[in-house]
């Protein structure tokens, strides 16, 4: 327990980084557990490979973006100008996916053209935008955060490969026409949600 | 066709045959998140719209003097500020909507069919028009995330809209409000669309084979 | 927000073209800017007003005999007098002008004759998904626990939100013991949730079937804070008594 006479400073955010990756990975996985990235989940998750470079372009965007929202946050709240925050962090986020296009069409072409089209749908994709809002909400620090944005990225990659996997198992099978489509792709994503609601004792 | 009719049309639109969730499946996040409650989806929806209708005008009021290349950008600057503004709004009408509904009002902002919304329509269009294909489009997405949020609720807690429907001996389908329960939901839903839709493209056609039928019928 | 434009800007157009988007866009970003800040000033004073009618409300349901609410605050001056020599921590003071937020707050409540009736105090701590925020009322005289009310919460609905809902479980919380040890520095027994109906002593909390991890993280949130700041309380205990 606690020191006996020592006050805790306020709600400040006492999670263990072991505790907070694992959460943000698989107990409230964003796509299956708080719904965010579902266009691209639905979109970019029909072959393995595209779902991991999706993934990992996500969880680049994730962990810069969540760095510097840190940074802004602290900025913002020096001049008291909480009320920008929302569209700091956007403008944020599209400048950082913006960036990481340069930087790779510069350095890596061949990356570029598999990656290309999907960076600038990343700027949509609001578990980047989630990431940066949960992080200041729940009042991490800066390494807490860091941890928490990969995490999430990680988590992101893993619903995406298991699902694009699955998809491509379905491929081959013989699926009623009505079905077909996001439908189905809805039903296997409710019933992988169901399975990782398996994952909430852990934090207990 | 008279102008008015276009306008109607671009309208109309929007609530089914375009409808943004159930055909373009665009802004599945928060349909999917925030369609627990009838009351949680119809506050989503309405903020939705009043960001969709307000963006969209201003939108269109300035695409003759925003530059092409820089279009997007500032389009998420105008969507971020009244995603911002309807949050400050909800906080001052009830703190309990706002609770329920928590970071998904500033996750409206990234919900693809706004900018969507923007981007293939209210750039393109004057002001009036794009005001009218916002409000379709917002009433579809509303009539959608209402869908998801009566059947979750209904089934889920047995209630509709906190009123208790089925007395006390009823046994939720706790699963409809949990995450799982929303992609199923989504998902039945979708077929139900898909159903629907084939009925009437084949209504349609039965219809059109009548009418090259007795083409002789006085026109309208 | 410079740097998005820049970032823009920068593939392939000439100088001028660049300012005139460069000054298109701040245009936009002031204008925008303006917008909020009106918006938020115009619903800043009912925002406030909603969110203390909260507390107040949640403050009286914890503490139902409660009449009026004084908020304290740990004192910011250096330790004065006999009582507060450095091993008996901090004191605490009424809360003059703004909350500054993240400090301890105690919220004392008076019956109409000027008694005190008992404090109410603030807690969270990881729950089942997320982080669960409780307010509990404390009552110095009988040293228990006497209302608890679940402020925030993402527990999932229909199992784990049954720590707000659920009434057997609530009755936990209108007797809990959480007395002080002799020394007057630690719980003399920890608060803790056992399994449901299996309640035998006045510190244990019934859980509920079905939401076990939750009903326990409300036992855990509890126990840490009344350990934390029970103490601070009961050395306080005058200067609480003392404000009519």
């Amino acid at each position: 327990m606690r020191g006996v006479a020592q006050l805790r400073v306020g709600d400040m955010n006492t999670d263990s980084l072991g505790f907070i990756f694992i959460s943000a990975t698989v107990i409230n996985n964003f796509v299956l557990a708080y719904f965010l990235g579902i266009c691209p989940f639905l979109g970019v998750s029909a072959k393995i490979d595209t779902a991991m470079r999706m993934g990992i372009a996500v969880t680049f965007v994730m962990l810069v973006s969540s760095m510097a929202a840190f940074g802004i946050h602290i900025v913002l709240v020096a001049i008291d100008a909480l009320y920008l925050q929302l569209i700091a962090y956007i403008v944020v986020i599209a400048t950082t996916v913006q960036l990481v296009e340069m930087i790779i069409k510069k350095y890596s072409p061949a990356l570029f053209r598999t990656l290309g089209i999907f960076l600038p749908l990343i700027t949509t994709n609001c578990a980047i935008l989630g990431v940066a809002l949960w992080q200041t909400s729940r009042q991490y620090d800066f390494l807490q955060s860091v941890v928490f944005a990969i995490g999430a990225g990680l988590g992101f990659c893993l619903a995406l490969i298991i699902m694009a996997g699955l998809r491509e198992e379905l491929e081959l099978s013989d699926v009623p026409g009505i079905v077909d489509g996001a439908a189905l792709t809805l039903i296997v994503a409710g019933i992988l949600s169901t399975a990782f609601m398996g994952f909430g004792g852990l934090g207990g | 066709m008279s102008p008015n009719d276009l306008t109607m049309d671009d309208f109309l639109k929007g609530l089914w045959d375009e409808n943004p969730v159930f055909v373009h499946l665009l802004g599945m996040c928060p349909v999917l998140a925030v369609s627990n409650t009838v009351i949680n989806a119809l506050s989503m929806g309405l903020a939705t719209l009043f960001v969709l209708i307000l963006s969209s005008a201003l939108i269109s009021m300035l695409r003759r003097i925003i530059p092409k290349q820089v279009r997007i950008a500032a389009f998420i600057l105008i969507i971020a500020t009244f995603v911002t503004v309807a949050e400050y709004v909800i906080q001052a009408i009830s703190l309990e909507i706002h609770r329920g509904l928590g970071a998904f009002i500033s996750l409206i902002v990234v919900n693809c069919m706004i900018l969507g919304q923007a981007e293939s329509f209210a750039s393109k269009n004057n002001v009036v028009t794009s005001v009218l294909a916002a409000t379709g489009a917002g009433v579809g997405f509303i009539f959608a995330i209402f869908c998801m949020g009566a059947v979750r609720e209904v089934l889920g807690s047995g209630t509709f809209a906190g009123i208790d429907l089925f007395g006390p001996h009823y046994q939720p389908w706790v699963i409809m409000i949990l995450p799982g329960g929303g992609f199923f939901v989504l998902g039945a839903l979708l077929l139900v669309t898909n159903r629907i839709n084939g009925w009437l493209v084949a209504r349609k056609e039965v219809l059109e084979q009548e009418v090259a039928g007795s083409s002789a019928t006085p026109g309208r | 927000m410079n740097e998005s434009q820049n970032a823009i800007a920068l593939e392939g157009t000439s100088p001028r073209v660049a300012a005139v988007m460069i000054s298109v866009l701040a245009g936009i970003a002031a204008f925008c800017g303006l917008l909020i800040v009106l918006t938020f000033e115009a619903t800043l004073p009912t925002i406030k007003k909603n969110q203390a009618e909260y507390l107040r409300q949640s403050i009286f349901e914890v503490l139902p005999n409660a009449h009026t609410v004084r908020k304290f605050q740990r004192s910011d001056a250096p330790s004065q007098g006999l009582e507060s020599t450095r091993e008996s921590g901090p004191i605490l003071v009424p809360l003059v002008g703004e909350e500054s937020g993240d400090e301890l707050m105690v919220y004392a409540t008076y019956d109409p004759s000027g008694e005190l009736v008992g404090v109410a105090l603030e807690a969270s701590g990881q729950g089942y998904q997320d982080v669960i925020k409780v307010l509990y009322g404390y009552q110095p005289s009988s040293q228990q626990i006497v209302g608890m009310k679940v402020l925030a919460s993402k527990e999932t609905p229909g199992l784990g939100d049954k720590i707000e809902l659920d009434p057997t479980f609530r009755r936990n919380f209108l007797q809990l013991d959480a007395k002080l040890d002799d020394t007057g520095q630690v719980l003399a027994n920890e608060i803790v949730t056992v399994k449901a109906g299996a309640k035998k002593n006045g510190w244990e909390i019934d859980g509920i079937t079905g939401a076990t991890i939750s009903s326990k993280a409300i036992g855990r949130i509890l126990n840490a804070s009344a350990a934390d700041r029970l103490p601070v309380i009961a050395r306080n205990l005058s200067r609480l008594e003392a404000e009519k």
